[in-house]
């Protein structure tokens, strides 16, 4: 390392209305290192890093880049400061090819022609130098995940990025694919490159930093070096305070099949098989967890036990009910709550009040009504309750649910969903991007029933609650952690095909990723 | 009832249908560019109202036709600019401010043609370019040869376009921006900078278009366009995106409705039921509209304004 940090940002401060989204922070990176920036979601680690980039003007602070003071105003003058950004959700057009993704804003060497062989040549030999093999003329909507994220770092080293950030780099991938994206980051940083890496998986973190800066709501809480740091010590900077990774369970005791699955087959948006002749049971009392990729069938899946979705062939039973093919209604009526991925979008309406998503599920019951009119009063009260109970910030229920924080919509939803004493639980995705906005009522709210907890936590002890109550629980999860933490029994889906089914308590991550990129239960990698 | 369909008739039919197409081909051609870069105009048919009463009253004036496209192109240029401020700049729903520009470019043609003209009085039209050779050729010489040079520049437009969009930087920052602007926002690319540009390019395209058909009859009147404009968006989305299924489209437009009225001529529609028969050309653009398109994607982000970050 040399002396002169290639990145000094100091004193950074970005409002947005109502929020302060970075509070007086300080980040450097020197040459050689991985400088990792940890926290919740909200916690002010993408906004930093979009100022950097130049998507968002600071209101106060400074940059220096290699010791000198610069203005960066746009994305175009961060990559002539040779910035690079890999973002969490990828910058790809994707009806273009990878070459012209590449090319894109570059100027040719052909004039207002575009000059794609040449850039081509180029990306083979960057490709081949840092083991990120890809084909140039394909188009990038047909690359799978993995790949996307190679072109997205091509992207960075054609334009000579000496300082990348990699936001939240490794959320979709398989544990493999992580292994192989930090095999070629180190070879990178070795070349005398500066990273910054963002996540909230601990155990990367622990894996790939040289430093790890801490923020909680828009702060600095720490910067620590990573010899020393654990993931206990890294969540109670993340939180504030001492954190439960994994929630208290007590052993399942799976009754009776409460959901049975034979034969399913569904065909996905694209024409493709999404769901291939798939068997499952999920037992009363158990919580099944689904890991996998994403894209591997489990939309298709959920939205068809729902009733969302039509089968091409087998069958879903509820509680011994065969409710293959029929409506949505009726599935419920069976004894289903649904927890979709979408919470904005599917989940909930957004211009409905929060009394009014309370109701959705049963607004025709005979207990709303009074002289065939909604009876204000007790759907009121009820909903009050359930506000109540599952710890809902919101200032009323008239409130507009749209108005409210991701960890709040989603906890309305699960109020909703989980107080309608189900049989069977699909809950899809249930704490992802679940923010800590309603960190601070939850602490006060929810100190007498249980350990002092996060909203994930808190979300994920609610379905702890609901094993215990004989209720069968499908989590689908692309986080590992969770799946791990709260599932009985781990199914793991690829391409449609259940890989295998393992217990959690003997099981590794390595065992479930490799089955999660595809190679089945007991099979030689 | 069999002399109908003689050579001769045949031959004035095809070479009617593409003077008829043209028009057409060159405003959808300008639409195709702010839509595949993500802008939605609808107001093409009033650029095109203003671009014809400007080249007619040009053309009036100065006798010199060429100086009446210029003119028309002009004033296409100035209303595509316009249409960039309110769809890029400040952000209006596309589906709902180009009817604006529309009602606008209507009611402002027809007033300045009361206002200047009065009654409508012919003007010189464009000089038929005998191609040497070529239009000597029987029948296909009368078809294809024996047409006004804008005409075949109109033609000429459509590999220029199709180049344009596939082998330039520029074209390739018009896909980049139309389908993720965000995508080519983080590499530098200024994507208002792009769709101000498409809508100029589209804006432009549909003044020459409505000067072109004002030149090619001689004549201006209230609503010349009769919805050529509009026909033209369809178009867009009957070539899927792409100048030659554009061309493709704006022919067939043009065949139907040459034939229609060269039926109507020789009364083998008859006159009670003409009205009816005008309509074709639409409905089979709308048929063609709904079997044809609909296996294509429209670009992601048409009529969705862009902000930076969000």
């Amino acid at each position: 390392m040399t002396d002169t940090p290639m990145l000094e940002m100091r004193g950074i401060t970005k409002r947005f209305p109502g929020v302060i989204a970075n509070e007086n922070v300080d980040f450097d990176v020197y040459a050689g290192e991985v400088h990792t920036l940890l926290g919740e979601n909200g916690a002010g680690k993408s906004t930093l890093m979009k100022v950097l980039y130049g998507l968002y003007p600071a209101d106060e602070g400074t940059i220096k880049i290699d010791g000198e003071l610069v203005t960066i105003d746009s994305p175009t003058s961060a990559i002539d400061h040779g910035i690079g950004m890999i973002h969490q959700h990828f910058m790809l057009v994707p009806t273009l090819t990878v070459a012209e993704n590449v090319a894109l804003g570059l100027k040719s060497s052909r004039g207002f022609l575009t000059d794609l062989d040449v850039v081509s040549k180029r990306i083979l030999e960057l490709a081949e130098q840092y083991g990120l093999e890809i084909d140039p003329s394909a188009v990038v909507w047909q690359l799978s995940v993995g790949e996307r994220q190679r072109v997205e770092i091509l992207k960075a080293l054609y334009r000579d990025a000496r300082l990348l950030i990699l936001d939240e780099p490794t959320a979709v991938l398989t544990p493999q694919e992580v292994d192989q994206l930090f095999a070629t980051l180190r070879q990178l940083i070795d070349d005398g490159r500066g990273l910054i890496f963002i996540s909230h998986k601990l155990h990367e973190v622990l894996a790939l930093s040289t430093r790890i800066t801490v923020l909680r709501r828009g702060k600095v809480t720490g910067e620590v070096p990573v010899e020393g740091a654990t993931r206990e010590s890294l969540a109670n900077l993340m939180v504030g305070r001492a954190v439960k990774l994994i929630p208290d369970k007590l052993p399942a005791e799976p009754g009776d099949v409460a959901l049975e699955i034979r034969d399913l087959t569904v065909v996905g948006d694209r024409g493709v098989v999404a769901v291939d002749h798939l068997d499952l049971d999920v037992h009363r009392g158990e919580i099944l967890g689904i890991a996998g990729v994403s894209g591997n069938g489990q939309r298709e899946l959920a939205e068809t036990i729902a009733g969302l979705r039509q089968a091409e062939s087998g069958s879903v039973k509820i509680a011994g009910k065969d409710v293959t093919g029929a409506l949505p209604k009726r599935v419920r009526e069976a004894g289903l709550a649904y927890v979709p991925e979408e919470r904005m979008r599917e989940g909930s309406i957004a211009g409905f009040t929060v009394w009014e998503n309370l109701l959705l599920i049963d607004y025709d019951s005979p207990d709303y009504r009074k002289h065939g009119l909604f009876d204000f009063g007790t759907i009121t009260d009820h909903a009050a309750s359930l506000v109540e109970d599952f710890d809902v910030r919101t200032p009323s229920l008239e409130t507009s649910t749209g108005s409210l924080s991701g960890g709040n919509i989603q906890k309305l939803i699960m109020a909703r969903e989980l107080s309608s004493d189900p049989t069977v639980i699909v809950a899809s995705q249930p704490t992802r991007g679940v923010d800590i906005g309603a960190a601070e009522y939850i602490h006060r709210r929810i100190i007498d029933k249980r350990n002092i907890m996060t909203d994930a936590e808190f979300i994920q002890a609610k379905l702890v609650e609901h094993r215990t109550a004989c209720t069968a629980i499908m989590m689908i999860s692309e986080d590992l952690d969770e799946v791990f933490g709260l599932s009985d029994r781990i199914a793991v889906l690829y391409e449609g095909k259940i890989m295998g089914i393992v217990d959690p308590a003997t099981a590794t991550r390595e065992e479930v990723g490799l089955m999660m990129a595809g190679v089945a239960q007991g099979e030689p990698a | 009832m069999n002399e109908v369909f003689t050579t001769a008739v045949m031959v004035a039919v095809v070479a009617s249908a593409i003077r008829l197409a043209v028009p057409l081909l060159l405003a959808s051609l300008g639409e195709t560019f702010g839509q595949r870069s993500g802008v939605l105009n609808l107001g093409v048919d009033g650029i095109m109202l203003l671009g014809a009463f400007t080249g007619y009253y040009t053309v009036l004036k100065s006798g010199n036709v060429w100086a009446g496209l210029l003119a028309g192109a002009i004033v296409g240029l100035v209303l595509g600019l316009a249409s960039a401020v309110i769809a890029v700049t400040l952000q209006a729903e596309q589906g709902i401010s180009g009817i604006g520009i529309y009602l606008f470019g209507l009611g402002m043609s027809d007033l300045l043609f009361q206002k200047l003209v009065g009654t409508p009085i012919p003007i010189d039209t464009f000089p038929a370019v005998h191609i040497p050779l070529l239009a000597d050729i029987p029948y296909i010489g009368e078809m294809f040869f024996q047409h006004s040079l804008v005409i075949y520049l109109a033609f000429a437009a459509i590999p220029v376009a199709t180049f344009v969009i596939n082998r330039t930087t520029f074209g390739m920052k018009i896909r980049a921006v139309g389908e993720y602007p965000d995508a080519a926002d983080t590499l530098g690319v200024s994507v208002s900078g792009v769709r101000y540009a498409t809508e100029i390019i589209g804006g432009t395209l549909a003044g020459i278009a409505g000067a072109v058909l004002a030149i090619t009859l001689g004549i201006f009147q209230q609503n010349l366009t009769n919805g050529a404009g509009f026909i033209a968006i369809a178009l867009v989305y009957f070539g899927a995106w792409r100048p030659t299924g554009i061309m493709l489209g704006a022919l067939l437009f043009g065949f139907v409705n040459a034939l229609v009225l060269e039926l109507k001529t020789l009364e083998i529609i008859p006159r009670d039921l003409s009205n009816l028969a005008a309509m074709a050309p639409a409905i089979i653009t709308i048929l063609a509209l709904v079997f044809v398109a609909r296996r294509f994607r429209a670009p992601s982000a048409l009529t969705k304004p862009f902000t930076r970050g969000k």
